[in-house]
């Protein structure tokens, strides 16, 4: 299992902060995919992605135990 | 610690304290505070929220890019979290360099790159709603997914 990660407008959107979908082997884009299809989840496309707390692109492949953060625009300071 | 995200008030004086030493001649404080209003609307209070372990890995990184550029400059870098009211302190970052054009220089570079890299969001509750920044304006997509490589070096 992925344990996924989410913050701001995405955890609002889906109403936690995090939960655990099968996704071993599967590339980053694909989770996207995967997610936008069972929780109706938008926006995924615009977001940055870290794979086990570093910054990771859409063809990463993910294995089980995998951490994703789902990091939409940053806005801190 | 040099970096570091507090629930707790941050206390100006201990985030200068990390960098002082005796090779500094000076120390530049940015201390990023909460505003009300933000183009004739009027903020009520904000909600920071952070990834903590990837933002303290990311306020490192950006440590690290700071010695690359200015190697004798020391930096220390703490981020509030949680619910803030109007002048509360969001953010303090020290740094200290020999001289002080460095100082001025490295401190600007850190809070530019906070703004791209930490994973920190910012939650505006105003009188007629509430809004995550970054959220509706889409100013900044990042189409492969991460920073490009060029944001991340530069």
């Amino acid at each position: 299992m992925i344990n996924v990660l989410l913050f701001a407008q995405l955890k609002d959107e889906l109403g936690k902060e995090a939960l655990s979908i099968e996704g071993n082997g599967m590339s980053v884009a694909q989770l996207k995919g995967k997610m936008k299809i069972e929780f109706q989840l938008e926006g995924l496309e615009t977001v940055m992605t870290a794979v086990n707390e570093e910054f990771a692109d859409d063809e990463t492949i993910l294995s089980d135990g995998d951490t994703v953060a789902f990091i939409p625009p940053v806005s801190g300071g | 610690m040099n970096y570091d995200i507090s629930k707790e008030p941050i206390v100006i004086q201990e985030v200068i304290d990390k960098v002082v030493n005796r090779n500094a001649g000076a120390v530049t404080t940015f201390i990023g505070t909460v505003r009300e209003m933000t183009k004739g609307k009027k903020t009520l209070f904000l909600i920071y929220e952070a990834y903590k372990p990837m933002a303290i890995k990311k306020l490192e990184q950006i440590g690290s890019e700071i010695k690359e550029r200015w190697p004798d400059a020391e930096t220390a870098i703490t981020h509030r979290v949680g619910k803030l009211e109007i002048t509360d302190i969001a953010v303090v970052i020290a740094v200290s360099t020999p001289h002080r054009n460095d100082a001025y220089e490295a401190n600007r570079y850190a809070i530019e790159r906070i703004k791209e890299i930490v994973p920190i969001w910012k939650k505006e509750h105003w009188e007629d709603g509430e809004t995550w920044v970054g959220n509706q304006l889409e100013t900044v997509p990042y189409p492969k997914g991460k920073p490009e490589e060029v944001d991340i070096d530069d």
